[in-house]
Parts: C-alpha cells; structure tokens; sequence
C-alpha cells in the first residue's frame, strides 16, 4: 500500500474534472457532476492532482 | 511524468472553439454558433448528464489546457483561495448573468427600432471596442446585435481565462466560471 493518498475537500471542489483528465492511475471520477472521488485503494498519492488542481482542493496527505 | 493517455475525439474539441473565435473576426454572424455552449452544458445537466460537459467536450477548458500545458504558458502557482469560495463564485455569476440580460435587452431594443445595430463588442465588461470589421454582409439588425453580444461574452470569458491561465494555473477560469457553476449547481440539486 502506497504512503499517500489523495483527499479532496468536496465542499470546495468544482468537479471541473482536471484531475480526473491527469490522474495516471484513473483513480478520480465526478460524482453526478458535484465533487471528485477518490478510489482509495487505486491512488498511489503521486501527488499528480494536487498539483493540477485549479481551485487547489485536492490535496496528497499521508494515509 | 504524466502518463499519455489515450486521445479521443473529444480531447480536440480545442480546435473548434479555437476556429469559432477566430471566425469572429472575419463574420460576426459566426458567433451565434456560441448559442451551443450555453444549451449543451445545462441540457446534459438537466437530463442527468452532471458536469460531463466540463469534464469531456469544453472546447474553451481544452484551450486553456493546450496553452498552459501543451504550450506550457502558466506559471502553475494555485490561485488565492477566496476563488472558490461559494460568495465569489456565485457573486460572479449574478454579476455575469447582469451583463447577460443587458445584451438581451439591447438585442430586444435593436428588434424594436428603439436602438440602432451596435457594431462594437463589450469586451471585460468595461471597453466598447469597434467591430464593424467583422460584419461583411449585413443581416437583420437584431440578428446582428446578438452575435455582437455573445460573441463579446465568449471573448471576454477567453480572454480573463488566459491571463489566468498564464498567471495562475489552465483552468483557473473553470473555477468560477458561469456555465461550470451553474451546471454543478444543476448536478448538485438533482442528486439530492
Ligand atoms: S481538479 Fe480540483 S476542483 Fe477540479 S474536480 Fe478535481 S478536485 Fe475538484
Ligand atoms: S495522488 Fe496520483 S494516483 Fe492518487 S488520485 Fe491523485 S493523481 Fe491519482
Ligand atoms: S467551467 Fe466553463 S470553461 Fe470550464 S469546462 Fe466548464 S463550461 Fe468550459
């Protein structure tokens, strides 16, 4: 199991779907068009969306 | 770093919103197609589509990409957290639907003789820029005063994303933009 992990703040979030487009492992889907969801056990927290993330909601934290 | 993923028709969709502001320039007229990308995002919204819009056939979101990443024009410094505050976020919306309804309004004035065509486009809500330029063949006044008004929304909306872009990261713009957040509102109500 990867040390991190990818967290977003669903109230902030905007579901624009940047993530989603750059996550390499295909770990983020919109749900119903309202916020990002992280599929935990896919994510490999590379940090990948926190860096792309333009409203910066999604954050890697340690697991 | 990032993996290439597979492309699919709907990552060009970049090159049609590329073409449709460039047409702008050359036939104002053009600028009706932009009527498109205000119905497809709130129709798929509404028929339970959520954001999918957004997330897949943005032309303008895709632009923004190409320019910061493909380009590789943006600083990619997060932008000041107050952006996606619910406040400015729906603050901008007002604000946006305000200069919306007003280019309704001159569009209802031009169709009633009220007002003579306005052959300038209102670019950063602020700056009347001439346009006549762009209007070869002249068609009903009203007609023509729509496509002065869509198209100086389209453009201001193309031009505050790409100095976002730039400063801060591609799609900075989608943070707060109108048709996202009245989609996500749409989306939001509907999965209650
Ligand atoms: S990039 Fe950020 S704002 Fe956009 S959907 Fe992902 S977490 Fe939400
Ligand atoms: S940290 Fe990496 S693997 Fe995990 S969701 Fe973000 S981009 Fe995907
Ligand atoms: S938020 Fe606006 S600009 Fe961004 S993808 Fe959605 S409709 Fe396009």
């Amino acid at each position: 199991m990867a040390k991190y992990k990818a967290e977003n703040e669903r109230d902030r979030c905007v579901a624009c779907g940047v993530c989603v487009s750059m996550c390499p492992r295909d770990a983020i889907t919109i749900y119903k068009g309202c916020y990002a969801v992280i599929d935990e056990e896919t994510c490999i927290g590379c940090g990948i969306c926190e860096k792309n993330c333009p409203a910066g909601v999604i954050h890697k934290v340690l697991r | 770093m990032t993996k290439q993923k597979t492309k699919r028709w709907s990552d060009y969709m970049w090159i049609i919103s590329a073409t449709y502001f460039a047409l702008g320039f050359f036939n104002i007229v053009f600028a009706w197609l932009g009527v498109i990308c205000f119905m497809i995002p709130l129709l798929m919204a509404i028929l339970g589509g959520g954001k999918g819009y957004c997330n897949k056939y943005c032309g303008r979101g895709q632009l923004f990409l190409q320019i910061g990443n493909t380009l590789g024009w943006s600083r990619k410094h997060v932008a000041p957290r107050w952006l996606s505050s619910p406040w400015f976020r729906h603050g901008f919306l007002i604000f946006f639907l305000f200069f919306f309804i007003e280019m309704i309004w001159l569009t209802v004035q031009v169709a009633n003789g009220i007002e003579s065509l306005h052959e300038t486009i209102h670019l950063l809500w602020t700056f009347n820029v001439p346009w006549h330029w762009a209007y070869p063949v002249a068609i009903e006044p009203w007609k023509a005063q729509f496509a002065f008004g869509l198209y100086g929304i389209m453009l201001t909306s193309l031009i505050v994303g790409v100095i976002l872009t730039v400063i801060y990261r591609p799609r900075t713009w989608c943070v707060f933009c109108p048709m996202g957040n009245m989609t996500q509102m749409i989306s939001k109500m509907k999965a209650k």
